[in-house]
C-alpha cells in the first residue's frame, strides 16, 4: 500500500470554535500524553477541510501535539475514516461484508452506482458525491445498511436506498435509520420481549 | 424463555428515553453509594460468584480478569477501559445498549473502576458511531451534572472520571492492546504479552480492559446477587446475553436471552424463524464472523454458550448468530469474510499480512471452481500456519472462518472445482 498526501499549499488552521473545542479534548488526557488527542483533532480537522485531509492539516496538528509529523502520518493513513483524497460533500458508504451481503448488499451497491453514475471508490464529476465500500458497520440485525455523512440507513432495498439518493441530491435530508416499519432493532412486527415497555417515547 | 423480570437491559429497542430520569426509573443508579460502601472485594467476589465470563468474545471470567489489578494504588492513576469499538461482522449490540441503555454502561464504569481501583474510565468507541457517541457523551454529562461521576461519586468519597474516546474506522481496535496503542494516539497495532494490561497497559498503568456489554451487566449483578445471576444459564455458563440474530431469518433483531438457550429456540421464538423454514437452513456462524460455522445438523441440537459451542469445535464469541439459508453462496459468504480479514489486519506480524491477502485471493478462485483439489489442503496447511503464529488473535479469527468451511463443506468446494474443470474441458473442446 503506498500512502500519497497531497499538498495544496493552502495553510490549515482550526476555526476559534474548533480550537476551543480541541482543549476539551485535551483535557481528557494526562498532560504528558497530548498525543492521544490525535485521532479526534484530525477527526475535527477533517470535518473542517470539507471531508478530507491535506499534507498541512496533518502538520497543523501535529505541531498542535508536539508529535513528529511522521506520527501523525502513520495515524492519518491507518484508520480508514480518514481520507488523504478528496471527497465529495456526500459521501455514501455501504456495507458490504456478509451480514449485509446475505441481505442483498449486491442491490444496494448496484442502486447507488447507477443513481450516481459512478463505481465504487469514485467521486461524481460536479464534485458532489462519493461512493465507498466499507467493512461491516456494526448494525448487522439492521442489514442491508448505507452510511451518509455518519447517519445510518438501515433495513434498505435498491428502491429506498434509491429515493434516499434522490432526496439527497435535491438537498433534503432523508430520516435517517430503519428505512422500514420497525423500532430500532427490535423484531418487524413488534418485539417479542419487554412488551409492556413499548408505551414508550416510540 | 427468559421472563422480562430478570432482563438486564430493559430499554434495549429505545422504546423509552436513555436520559438520567428515565434511567433512574429503571432502577439505574440506585443507591449506588451503598454498593460501593460493601467495597471493592466484595464486588469483585461478587462478580466472580456470578460467573460471568467477558462478553466481548472471549469469555474469560470478569471477576478474575478485575482481581488481577493491584491491591494497593502507588499513588499514580489506573485505568478501565472499556471497550465499545464494536466491528466483529454480525455483532451490533453495544450499539443499542449505549444508544438506548447508556446509563447502565456509565454506573458500570463507577461500579467496575471502583472495584479494580482505576482512577477514570476510557470508553473507546468505534468512531463510525457517531450518534450513539454523542448520546454517551450527554449521559456522561447528566451523570457528572448529578454528582454520580467525578469528584465524590454519588457521595462516596471517589474520585472517578468517565471518558469517551471515538476511534477512527479500525476493527483491529477491538484487540485490547492495540485498542490502548490507539489510546495512546498510535496506529491500532497489537502489543505483545506478556507484559498483560493489568501489569503495564494504557500509559504504562495498570488497566483492564472490558467489553461494553460486561461493565453494563455489572450494576445490576451486584444489585441483585450473584446468585441471582448465577442461578440463569448453565453452570459455568450463567446469566443473561444479548444475541444478535442477522441473514436469513424472517426477523432479524437483537434480544437479550438466557445462557444455553438452544439456537434452533432463539432463532424461532424471537427472529421469526429461517426465511423458508428451519429445513431451509443451510449453516449458521453463531458467535461474530471470527468463529467457524456450523450446518444444520449442529443447528438443530446446540446450545448457544461457551462451553457447548466449543464442544461443536466453534465458539459463543460475541453472540452474533449469522444465518444462512439454502440459497447461500456458502463459499462465497466465506470468501467475503476473508476479504475483511485481509483488509483489517494491521499488517504488523508477516503470517497474518500476507496470509490473509493469499487465503483470501485463494477463496476467490474457490468461489469459482478455479483451482485444483490439492489446494484446499494447502489452504488448510497454511490457515494452521498463521493460526496460534501472530501477535494476536486477528490471525486465528481469518483462519477458523476458512477450516470451518473446509470441515463441514468441502464437498461443495470439490464438486465447484469439477464444475468448473468440465466447463473449461468442453470450452476447449469447442
Amino acid at each position: 500500500m503506498s500512502v500519497h498526501v497531497i499538498a495544496t499549499g493552502e495553510s490549515f488552521a482550526f476555526t476559534p470554535e474548533n480550537e476551543a473545542w480541541a482543549k476539551t479534548q485535551l483535557a481528557k488526557y494526562p498532560s504528558e500524553r497530548k498525543a492521544s488527542a490525535v485521532m479526534p483533532l484530525l477527526t475535527r480537522a477533517q470535518e473542517q477541510r470539507g471531508g478530507w485531509l491535506t499534507k498541512e492539516a496533518i502538520e497543523y496538528v501535529a505541531d498542535y501535539l508536539a508529535m513528529p509529523y511522521i506520527r501523525v502520518l502513520e495515524v492519518a493513513s491507518f484508520y480508514t475514516m480518514y481520507n488523504l483524497k478528496p471527497v465529495g460533500r456526500h459521501v455514501i458508504e455501504v456495507c458490504t461484508t456478509t451480514p449485509c451481503w446475505l441481505r442483498g448488499s449486491d442491490e444496494i451497491v448496484k442502486a447507488c452506482k447507477k443513481t450516481l453514475g459512478i463505481g465504487l471508490g469514485e467521486t461524481t464529476p460536479d464534485g458532489e458525491f462519493t461512493l465507498l465500500e466499507v467493512e461491516c458497520a456494526g448494525a448487522c440485525v439492521n442489514a442491508p445498511v448505507a452510511v451518509h455523512n455518519g447517519a445510518y440507513y438501515e433495513d434498505l432495498t435498491a428502491d429506498s436506498a434509491t429515493k434516499i439518493i434522490e432526496a439527497l441530491k435535491r438537498g433534503e435530508a432523508p430520516k435517517p435509520g430503519p428505512q422500514i416499519d420497525r423500532q430500532t432493532s427490535a423484531p418487524v412486527g413488534g418485539p417479542t420481549t419487554l412488551k409492556a415497555t413499548t408505551g414508550g417515547n416510540a | 424463555m427468559l421472563s422480562d423480570k430478570d432482563r438486564i437491559f430493559t430499554n434495549l429497542y429505545g422504546f423509552q428515553p436513555w436520559s438520567l430520569a428515565a434511567a433512574k426509573k429503571r432502577g439505574d443508579w440506585d443507591d449506588t453509594k451503598a454498593i460501593l460502601d460493601k467495597g471493592r472485594d466484595w464486588i469483585i467476589s461478587e462478580v466472580k460468584e456470578s460467573g460471568l465470563r467477558g462478553r466481548g468474545g472471549a469469555g474469560f471470567p470478569t471477576g478474575l480478569k478485575w482481581s488481577f489489578m493491584p491491591k494497593q494504588s502507588d499513588g499514580k492513576p489506573s485505568y478501565l477501559v472499556v471497550n465499545a469499538d464494536e466491528g466483529e461482522p454480525g455483532t451490533c449490540k453495544d450499539r443499542d445498549i449505549i444508544r438506548h441503555d447508556p446509563h447502565k454502561l456509565i454506573e458500570g464504569c463507577l461500579v467496575a473502576g471502583f472495584a479494580m481501583g482505576a482512577t477514570a474510565a476510557y470508553i473507546y468507541i468505534r468512531g463510525e458511531f457517531r450518534a450513539e457517541a454523542d448520546v454517551l457523551e450527554a449521559a456522561i454529562a447528566e451523570s457528572y451534572a448529578a454528582g454520580l461521576i467525578g469528584k465524590n461519586a454519588c457521595g462516596s468519597g471517589y474520585d472517578f472520571d468517565v471518558y469517551v474516546h471515538r476511534g477512527a474506522g479500525a476493527y483491529i481496535c477491538g484487540e485490547e492492546t492495540a485498542l490502548i496503542e490507539s489510546l495512546e494516539g498510535k496506529k491500532g497495532q497489537p502489543r505483545l504479552k506478556p507484559p498483560f494490561p493489568a501489569n503495564m497497559g494504557l500509559y504504562g498503568r495498570p488497566t483492564t480492559v472490558n467489553n461494553v456489554e460486561s461493565i453494563a451487566v455489572a450494576p445490576t449483578i451486584v444489585r441483585r446477587g450473584a446468585k441471582w445471576f448465577a442461578g440463569l444459564g448453565r453452570p459455568n455458563n450463567t446469566g443473561t446475553k444479548v444475541f444478535c440474530i442477522s441473514g436469513h431469518v424472517n426477523k432479524p433483531c437483537n434480544v437479550e436471552e438466557e445462557m444455553g438457550i438452544p439456537l434452533k429456540e432463539l432463532i424461532e421464538k424471537h427472529a421469526g424463524g429461517v426465511r423458508g423454514g428451519w429445513d431451509n437452513l443451510l449453516a449458521i456462524i453463531p458467535g461474530g464472523s471470527s468463529v467457524p460455522l456450523l450446518p444444520k445438523s449442529i443447528c438443530d441440537e446446540v446450545l448457544m454458550d461457551f462451553d457447548s459451542l466449543r464442544a461443536v469445535q466453534s465458539g459463543l464469541g460475541t453472540a452474533a448468530v449469522i444465518v444462512m439459508d439454502k440459497s447461500t453462496d456458502i463459499v462465497r459468504a466465506i470468501a467475503r469474510l476473508s476479504k475483511f480479514y485481509k483488509h483489517e489486519s494491521c499488517g504488523q506480524c508477516t503470517p497474518c499480512r500476507e496470509g490473509t491477502g493469499w487465503m483470501w485471493r485463494v477463496m476467490e478462485r474457490l468461489v469459482e471452481g478455479r483451482a485444483e483439489k490439492s489446494e484446499i489442503d494447502t489452504l488448510l496447511e497454511v490457515s494452521k500456519q498463521i493460526e496460534g503464529h501472530t501477535i494476536c488473535a486477528l490471525g486465528d479469527a481469518a483462519a477458523w472462518p476458512i477450516q470451518g468451511l473446509m470441515r463441514h463443506f468441502r464437498p461443495e468446494v470439490e464438486r465447484r472445482i469439477d464444475a468448473y474443470k468440465a466447463s473449461a474441458g468442453k470450452t476447449q473442446a469447442a
